[in-house]
């Protein structure tokens, strides 16, 4: 015991030597929290749109009107030239083109439908998506106020099926009714801050001995591996948790995330999961012998973890191999608890299943670690 | 001294290269990553959301919420999951993440339609993952609105804008397609700048740079051997990458395939620049690869518009993004590689790299001078 808590001491010491290292710690997750809070969104302000009218009527006035007003567009040319438009897209001036055909109005009196063209620049395919649905609604909308303004009567003997009320659709988002996407990407962002300061750090701190030499001198003192293990362990445990306690802070204060259920479960359940982390760190350092090794197998492997963890892309959207990989993934499942207390403010009950696939993944990930440490190091 | 300056630097290149070539945990990490990543970014990387789980509030069944039902059912991305008489279970549901969305009938809901007012009809979807959460939206609006002109039919003076949509350039909108040109960049950032600092803040910390720059070589010789064998690996990456996308979701090359390698070649000088910069700034190497991540990785991966559309971001923050390279790699990526175009179209990007990597070049030199006083 009186080893062990020599060891620690030395451990902290040399952590909080560090100063770059302590100061980078605590600005990577506020630097990486403000830029992916403000940068990660797919929502669409304003795209840039090109209108070849060759209508020229007041109804595509009118339609080129709404979409303009609507918010989402900005219109940045009207040409009469479809090579023009072409140009602009080519140039990225344009995201979007809307192209109405000639006698869009005729047609649409005569037979109460035609057509109209839109171009969009999938070279952004998430803002493509995105645009093309706000472009829907806005002309679907149009259409159902030119019935009316075009006094366009019933066809005889056609009578609509169960009366001629309209649907009013209203759309409510639970627990995040702004659709603030800051809500959601900031849990995830705390793992990310979490798993990396504990993989990385770990891998480092241990391959830094052995290219240093000391972790030989380590080996020939009485200090035991269990000592050697809990000693390079606890403190970067207390570390990750301490980044995790910077991160919430920051995302409390300065983004206003909402934390909805209970702290107290939150750290818990991070507790847990650094045993995988660290663990992941641990394995790493048994296979490498430098840094710069440690550095990229590391990198690698949270890379991995975090592409296919639903941090950016929802898991259900993933194929059905990567949705059973993402299953044994820890980072998923802390991901998903943190979203679920933070977001929906989830209790213990709720969360109980994944929390308990969770520990059984870290503890696993976490003897193994041990168990392989201390075979190649005898 | 001087006239043997050419075989010192081709003696010294070569070493860095053996340095290279000798650790190959890293080079197989370093060419095994991308290939790994141009998978998981065409198979599992997808934003589309296909099967929603639909909750219905029905308080009134009846013969008409029947029919909106079945037309909901008849679409194949839909699969009701629930059919309830009040919101009470609502909750439970969103909870345990056994419903995407819920849709919440009035009470007496055909009545209401045959008077001919406005029905309202709640959509509630979980909206904790916003992105899915607007699709789903959109989606079941979609369903609903041609649930109403199947009930009206076209004998109400109703009007119908026919819109067609084109994608252009990536009819599709195929995710390969689109994340190539920035797995490009992230991974040339990764193997030039992560690279090159790591390893010259290595030389730093074992005190072999000391011993580097009393040798005949000049400051800038010292750098280009360890920047060129760097470059070469980046060239070679960035091959690898193409042909994997190529051969397995036939991501297209529409433009000059010379002339993308050229420009990646000119991104790689401006990370690799970057790279020496952060190294020379830095006294460990562990301060140097945080420096490297915060200052290269991050801004690449998510400021370039790689992943989140710049055109998406707050006002103050575009224009921050004109100072990260790879904004301007990737516009030149995607246009080559998607559209088609040449330099006439993107002289304009090519220019600012070309400034980007010389000034960073100078200034990368000159830090090393500095260490020479």
């Amino acid at each position: 015991m009186r080893i062990l808590r020599f060891l620690l001491r030395k451990e902290y010491l040399q952590i909080f030597r560090d100063r770059i290292m302590v100061a980078q710690l605590l600005l990577l997750p506020a630097i990486q929290l403000a830029l992916l809070a403000n940068a990660a969104t797919f929502e669409v302000t304003s795209a840039r749109l090109v209108v070849v009218d060759e209508d020229r009527s007041a109804t595509s006035r009118g339609l080129v009107d709404r979409m303009r007003a609507a918010g989402r567009f900005r219109l940045v040319e009207a040409t009469p030239s479809a090579e023009r438009a072409d140009d602009a897209m080519m140039r990225r001036k344009a995201g979007v083109v809307l192209h109405i055909p000639h006698d869009f109005e005729r047609d649409l009196v005569r037979t109460r439908t035609a057509p109209v063209q839109l171009v969009l620049n999938a070279e952004d395919g998430a803002a493509a998506g995105v645009t093309l649905s706000y472009a829907q609604r806005i002309i679907a909308e149009y259409a159902a106020e030119l019935a009316v303004t075009l006094h366009l009567s019933p066809v005889v003997g056609e009578r609509p099926v169960g009366g001629q009320g309209r649907l009013d659709v209203r759309a409510r988002g639970w627990y995040n009714p702004d659709l603030d996407y800051r809500y959601y990407m900031v849990p995830g962002i705390l793992v990310q801050l979490v798993t990396m300061v504990g993989t990385l750090l770990t891998a480092l701190n241990i391959v830094r001995e052995k290219e240093l030499g000391t972790l030989e001198q380590l080996n020939v003192t009485p200090v035991t591996r269990g000592q050697f293990i809990a000693a390079k362990l606890i403190p970067l445990w207390s570390l990750g948790l301490v980044a995790l306690t910077i991160g919430m802070l920051v995302a409390h204060f300065a983004f206003h995330v909402p934390m909805r259920g209970s702290v107290l479960l939150v750290f818990a359940t991070a507790s847990i999961y650094l045993l995988a982390a660290l663990g992941v760190g641990l394995l790493v350092s048994t296979i490498v012998s430098t840094q710069q090794q440690a550095m990229f197998v590391t990198f690698f492997i949270v890379l991995v973890y975090l592409l296919m963890s639903g941090l950016f892309t929802p898991v259900r959207s993933m194929p059905t191999w990567a949705q059973w990989f993402a299953q044994v993934n820890p980072v998923m499942h802390f991901i998903e608890i943190m979203r679920a207390v933070m977001l929906r403010g989830a209790g213990l009950p709720e969360i109980a299943r994944s929390l308990a696939v969770l520990s059984a993944i870290a503890i696993g990930v976490f003897t193994l670690s041990v168990r392989q440490y201390a075979k190649r190091a005898a | 001294m001087r006239a043997r300056a050419p075989s010192a630097l081709r003696a010294f290149v070569w070493k860095e290269l053996r340095h290279i070539l000798r650790d190959r945990q890293t080079l197989v990490i370093l060419l095994f990553m991308p290939l790994v990543q141009v998978l998981l970014f065409g198979y599992a990387l997808r934003t589309d959301v296909r099967d929603l789980r639909v909750a219905v509030v029905d308080p009134t069944p009846d013969a008409m919420t029947l029919r909106l039902r079945n037309r909901l059912e008849a679409t194949p991305r839909f699969r009701i999951v629930s059919v309830a008489a009040s919101t009470g279970a609502l909750e439970d549901q969103f909870q345990r993440r056994a419903a995407d969305v819920a849709i919440v009938l009035p009470t007496s809901f055909a009545d209401e339609l045959a008077r001919g007012g406005r029905t309202p009809v709640l959509l509630v979807t979980d909206a904790s993952d916003p992105n899915s959460g607007t699709t789903m939206q959109s989606y079941v609006r979609a369903a609903l609105a041609d649930f109403e002109s199947e009930r009206a039919g076209l004998g109400l003076g109703a009007v119908r804008i026919r819109l067609e949509s084109r994608m252009r350039f990536n009819p599709t909108l195929e995710s390969s397609n689109l994340f190539v040109p920035g797995l490009i960049a992230l991974v040339l950032t990764l193997v030039s700048a992560l690279m090159t600092a790591i390893s010259l803040s290595r030389e730093k910390e074992q005190g072999t740079l000391e011993v580097l720059l009393v040798s005949p070589l000049r400051p800038w010789q010292i750098i280009i051997g360890k920047v060129l064998p760097y470059l070469a690996l980046g060239f070679t990456i960035t091959c690898l990458v193409l042909l994997a996308a190529r051969m397995v979701f036939g991501v297209p090359v529409r433009g000059s395939v010379i002339l993308l390698l050229a420009e990646s070649v000119l991104f790689t000088i401006v990370s690799l620049s970057l790279g020496v910069l952060v190294a020379a700034r830095t006294s460990s190497q562990r301060a140097a690869m945080l420096g490297a991540l915060v200052g290269t990785m991050m801004p690449t991966a998510l400021l370039s518009g790689m992943i989140f559309p710049i055109t998406s971001m707050p006002r103050w923050l575009q224009p921050v993004t004109n100072v990260v390279p790879a904004r301007w790699f990737i516009v030149i990526a995607r246009g080559i590689m998607l559209k088609g175009v040449g330099l006439g179209y993107l002289w304009f990007e090519t220019l600012v790299l070309a400034g980007m990597a010389l000034l960073l070049l100078v200034a990368a030199t000159r830090s090393f001078h500095a260490r020479l006083d």
